[in-house]
């Protein structure tokens, strides 16, 4: 069906700033991976840091055998759909469990990249699968989950990147009947990160949990576009995403569609974005958007707030004795820890809290 | 031996028609080993007396000095009047979500002590406060203050009362929101610390019913922004039976 409705469709066309889609984005900072004009190269630059086990096995397979199962009309992944010829396939065998995580890095280009990853979890199957994006890089990145019926996948990616990364993903989730997608996405680094992380639904019993964290200082875009599809009934998702920004210029984006669609009866949706603006010059946008069809459904909401820092705690923890940097540094670090805590790995957990610590340190915040 | 000096203080507070005076003159010295109670109908200023030597930026200075052991407290900032020996057991503790108890006491610990406390015979110490107070040990893992009950919402204060050891402590309503086991928990807590360090307490209060249970050497009378009657403990006796209606009428 791919292969013919890439024919059928017509190329989008290199966004110029006014489409919906691309409004927020600064294209003059996106090295040209918007545009087709631009040369980009296929490299495939992910590869496996740790966690060899049984239960799974990882390839690197033509593009043709693994073709694109869901449809889209971002022009960054028509571009690597037409352009990248091997795709990094991750399988989880049906019924194993994936007892340790299972860890990807990137080793970086010096050339513009595209890059497609295909992510199967078998049927009752459950993982871990973490991707830690550091270094500098220009890449644009595909990542296809399929979850069978009754999989469980727990999906981790930290964008640690260099200050001069452009980072623009959509990361496709396809969850069966009763399989469980609980994905982080961290953003702390890169000059412009725009991940597109998406949903949709095969089977009833179906459930998604979207979690993340952003913390944008001096001059970087941290733009992250949620979208849920409920297109079938019964199915539940959940997204909370927390920011921070600080510093001049400092720019985030959050968008939060959510879509029920008439035969979706019985879902069960809510969203939710907050975003703690540090200092003066940052500017958050927060978008939720909640289209229902009907009207046979356990419940939708969202939710989004966006304020500055609380004197009130501030006030609570120096009034203890606690210097106001280190109060600032405890309350930002409890303002993320109900995400990033739940990445299950110290390591992981107090590496991502240190840069924040730090970054924070470096703006003066 | 310590002594926090109030004199002719004056405080007020930014509204819509610009800033308006609350404390309007006060008078108070609590030296170490000496209660005070500081009783008073609402709205008249007794919290913002406690915020105000603690430090909230709300509260504008508009006269007067503050002074710990002869030191100016009103030019320090909120964490130096904590370092200097001064503790705010507030009335409305402020949550702090995704930081533990324990991460917190130990934070503040380690600002006060110049140190970070040995972490083993810190743990102890912890542990045997918290006992005291009857808490449950689970309760460190907590976040600050957040779904706390009113009861150990004080209690919690009161634990870093008895872990910080200050010079002067201000207890702001501590005895609103508890039930009668509760307030003998904490009041025996501030009994106990008073034992043991000889700290001064200022205790701020509406209700006479914590006086049974922490006996006031001084008993100041609040209203309409500065203290207009003091005398002894006799005093919060008089106070039970007929009221601050006498002290309101102005």
């Amino acid at each position: 069906m791919s292969s013919l409705t890439s024919n059928l469709l017509k190329h989008a066309d290199t966004p110029t700033g006014r489409e919906e889609a691309w409004r927020f984005t600064p294209l003059k900072r996106l090295a040209g991976l918007h545009d087709r004009e631009t040369d980009v190269v296929d490299q495939p630059s992910l590869f496996q840091k740790s966690g060899d086990q049984a239960g799974f096995s990882l390839k690197l397979v033509a593009a043709d055998s693994v073709p694109p199962i869901s449809t889209t009309d971002d022009v960054i992944v028509e571009r690597i759909r037409e352009s990248v010829a091997r795709v990094t396939l991750l399988e989880i065998n049906r019924n194993s469990e994936v007892s340790q995580p299972i860890t990807f890095n990137r080793k970086n280009s010096i050339d513009k990249e595209l890059s497609r990853t295909v992510i199967r979890a078998g049927a009752n199957s459950k993982a871990t699968v973490i991707i830690e994006n550091t270094g500098g890089s220009l890449i644009g990145e595909e990542i296809e989950i399929i979850l069978d019926s009754g999989a469980t996948l727990n999906f981790v990616t930290l964008q640690e990147w260099e200050n001069t990364t452009v980072h623009l993903a959509r990361h496709h989730a396809i969850v069966g009947r009763d399989a469980t997608f609980n994905s982080i996405t961290v953003s702390v680094g890169g000059s412009v990160v725009r991940i597109l992380p998406t949903v949709e639904y095969t089977g009833p019993g179906a459930s998604a949990e979207l979690l993340g964290v952003y913390f944008a200082t001096d001059g970087q875009h941290l733009e992250h576009r949620i979208h849920v599809d409920h297109g079938v009934p019964h199915a539940k998702s959940r997204v909370n995403y927390k920011g921070a920004l600080a510093g001049n210029q400092a720019r985030s984006v959050w968008i939060g569609d959510v879509f029920i669609r008439a035969i979706a009866e019985g879902t069960d949706t809510y969203e939710l974005n907050r975003n703690l603006l540090l200092t003066d010059g940052a500017r958050a946008d927060s978008v939720p958007n909640l289209e229902i069809e009907t009207g046979e459904i356990i419940g939708a909401g969202h939710a989004s707030t966006t304020g500055r820092f609380d004197d009130e705690q501030l006030f609570y923890l120096m009034s203890r004795g606690i210097a106001s940097e280190e109060a600032r540094r405890l309350v930002i670090r409890g303002f993320f820890s109900e995400i990033i805590g739940k990445i299950g790995d110290e390591i992981i957990e107090e590496r991502l809290m240190s840069r924040i610590d730090n970054d924070l340190a470096k703006v003066g915040a | 031996m310590s002594s926090l000096v109030i004199k002719n203080l004056r405080v007020g507070v930014e509204t819509d028609s610009g800033l308006t005076e609350i404390l309007k003159g006060v008078d108070l010295t609590v030296n170490s080993g000496e209660t005070h109670a500081i009783m008073g109908p609402n709205g008249s200023g007794k919290s913002t007396l406690a915020y105000s030597i603690a430090g909230h930026p709300k509260y504008t200075i508009m006269g007067g000095t503050v002074t710990l052991d002869g030191v100016d407290v009103l030019e320090m900032s909120v964490d130096e009047r904590a370092k200097a020996g001064l503790f705010l057991a507030m009335q409305y503790p402020v949550e702090v979500p995704g930081v533990s108890v324990s991460n917190f006491l130990r934070t503040a610990a380690t600002a006060l002590r110049g140190e970070a406390p040995k972490i083993r015979t810190w743990v102890g110490e912890v542990k045997a406060a918290m006992t005291k107070l009857n808490m449950d040990p689970a309760f460190s893992e907590r976040s600050v203050n957040e779904g706390f009950s009113g009861g150990e919402k004080k209690r919690h204060e009161i634990l870093q009362l008895e872990l910080l050891k200050p010079k002067i402590a201000i207890l702001d309503e501590t005895d609103s929101g508890l039930d009668v086991d509760a307030l003998r928990i904490v009041s025996e807590g501030v009994n106990r610390v008073k034992a043991e360090s000889n700290i001064g307490v200022l205790l701020i209060t509406h209700y006479t019913r914590i006086l049974r249970y922490i006996k006031p050497d001084f008993v100041h009378v609040f209203a309409n922004g500065h203290i207009v009657e003091e005398g002894g403990a006799e005093l919060a006796d008089k106070l039970e039976e007929n009221g601050y209606a006498e002290y309101i009428k102005s």
